[in-house]
């Protein structure tokens, strides 16, 4: 079998199972033997999907989705990425927040999410405070490893050629800790999304696609559900393949780790 | 890279506490970030920047933390949420684990189901739960269904790289060496993708903890550490909250230090034997 012809049946394999499983959902969907509102059809779902898209409320939904996780994120990456380093290269720093980090860490974010609304009410803030929060530890945590594990032959190096802090600091120990900061934000990322629709949902505001699947379910409205779940699945798949995948391959390239999968 | 690997997994550098004094030294450095953060949420507090009910000071959250604990509510809570964390997680590493061999060992299996966990993989899990909740209603069937649906890809796709992985010259030679498949799996692949079959359950597991507080606000079932905190706020009970959640990090803190420590522990060895 050449590798062209084992990728073409690949190819095959997975269109058959995808086709297959739709097949089967349709046809239960079609028996009847459950209520159409619960398990709507396939087509009843695209539908639905793109007559929430053409009238602009899922574009909105999604808006508002995007702009509170990318807020959060971006606010955890600030915070995050000073404190990691900070902490790799300070002793004392390392003692006071090290503590603190591995106690707030094992509580889930979604368990903050009551007290957040009772302190910051309903909507953005309390969104974009939970995404922060979820976001953050990877986040520290990476790139204190990052940096931890810098090669002290490196930093030996280049302070043995006349390097000063400064450029030790930008052209050694953040290339070097680079890789680990990439995976940090990956990771960052998708605990945020988990975390922004978890959030949505219990804290219910008006917009976001986390409170569109929330909201179908007290109208038992299931192809609005299995439409949203589509866009929240479609934008998650985007950025995990398409910003962090390409991001991730250039480092894990560099790295020389890739390994390369058995037929 | 070899040595970056190794000091990442194996986490806190070593330091020397074999003296008393060392070992006290130790022990404050640890406490000491806990009441400086303490003593500024007792002076918020005091200081009534926010309403009282909202941000109780420590020891009202201490009080109801004891009179919970006395009374066996918060007991009650937390037999619940650990039974179905465990049964969600039981569920998950069975099937996780079954899929993902099956994946690594048939390319035929491997064609069919990876399409169908790349798509349902990288959805939110909460997303899920809605329609978890039509389908199965409200309760504990919901509940253990989808804390074992969303961990259980993070099992699949661990078990099936650790399966690939198990090196091929293993396998050959233990096919020279006349090892049926029976054997060959039981004792070359098995042993091989153990290290990633591990970190994958590590990894679910924690998955699991983290879905499974939400889901419980969600599925409105009776008892639940979720379920405490959720409701303690429709009565602006901030105290009874606070002490929930110093539950929730008690226990997950318990399932990093005494669960999965002990398996990354286990795994760097198995790595250390592997490697050399």
């Amino acid at each position: 079998m050449t590798p062209n012809g084992q990728r073409t049946r690949t190819l095959i394999r997975g269109a058959l199972s995808l086709a297959a499983t739709a097949a089967l959902y349709e046809a239960v969907a079609r028996s009847g033997f459950f209520p159409a509102v619960l398990l709507p059809t396939i087509p009843t779902v695209a539908q639905t999907l793109f007559a929430m898209i053409a009238d602009g409320s899922m574009i909105e939904h999604a808006a508002f989705t995007l702009y509170r996780v990318l807020f959060g994120f971006a606010l955890a990456v600030v915070v995050g990425l000073p404190l990691g380093i900070l902490m790799a290269r300070f002793q004392r720093i390392e003692n006071f927040f090290l503590p603190l980090i591995s106690a707030l860490m094992p509580i889930p974010s979604f368990a903050l999410v009551p007290l957040f609304m009772l302190w910051f009410g309903i909507g953005n803030l309390t969104t974009i405070l939970i995404v922060l929060y979820a976001a953050t530890f990877p986040m520290v945590f990476n790139t204190w490893s990052g940096v931890r594990s810098v090669n002290p032959l490196w930093l030996r190096a280049a302070g043995a050629m006349g390097a000063d802090e400064n450029s030790l600091f930008w052209k050694v120990i953040i290339p070097g800790a680079s890789p680990f900061i990439i995976t940090g934000m990956r990771q960052a990322f998708l605990r945020s999304w988990i975390a922004v629709v978890g959030a949505e949902m219990i804290a219910a505001s008006d917009w976001g696609l986390g409170w569109v699947i929330f909201d179908a379910k007290e109208f038992l409205n299931a192809d609005i559900m299995l439409a949203a779940l589509i866009v929240i699945g479609g934008i998650g798949f985007a950025f995990e393949r398409l910003v962090f995948g390409s991001l991730e391959r250039a480092t894990v390239q560099r790295w020389g780790m890739s390994r390369v999968a058995k037929g | 890279m070899q040595d970056a690997v190794t000091i990442t997994v194996t986490g806190a550098p070593e330091r020397p506490a074999s003296s008393a004094s060392n070992r006290l030294r130790l022990i404050w450095r640890n406490v000491f970030p806990f009441l400086v953060v303490g003593g500024i949420w007792e002076i918020v507090a005091w200081a009534s920047v926010f309403p009282h009910r909202l941000f109780p000071p420590l020891e009202e959250v201490a009080a109801s933390f004891v009179q919970l604990t006395l009374s066996g509510i918060l007991l009650h809570h937390t037999i619940e949420t650990v039974l179905r964390l465990l049964s969600g997680f039981a569920l998950a590493a069975i099937f996780g684990v079954s899929i993902g061999v099956l994946m690594g060992r048939s390319r035929r299996a491997e064609d069919i189901l990876l399409p169908l966990v790349s798509i349902f993989a990288p959805i939110p899990g909460l997303a899920y739960a809605p329609l978890f909740l039509l389908w199965f209603g409200l309760g504990n069937v919901s509940a253990v269904l989808l804390v074992g649906f969303v961990s259980m890809f993070a099992i699949i796709f661990n078990s099936w790289t650790g399966v690939k992985a198990v090196k091929e010259i293993w396998v050959r030679s233990a096919q020279s060496m006349g090892a049926d498949d029976r054997r060959l799996f039981s004792h070359v692949i098995l042993p091989g993708a153990l290290p990633y079959i591990l970190t994958g359950l590590r990894l679910g597991l924690a998955q699991a903890w983290r879905i499974l507080v939400a889901v419980e606000m969600l599925a409105a079932v009776p008892w639940g550490l979720g379920w405490l905190i959720f409701g303690a706020r429709k009565f602006l009970n901030t105290d009874v909250m606070l002490a929930g959640i110093v539950v929730i990090a008690i226990i997950g803190l318990m399932l990093e230090k005494l669960v999965f420590q002990k398996i990354e522990n286990y795994t760097v060895v198995r790595w250390g034997m592997i490697t050399s």
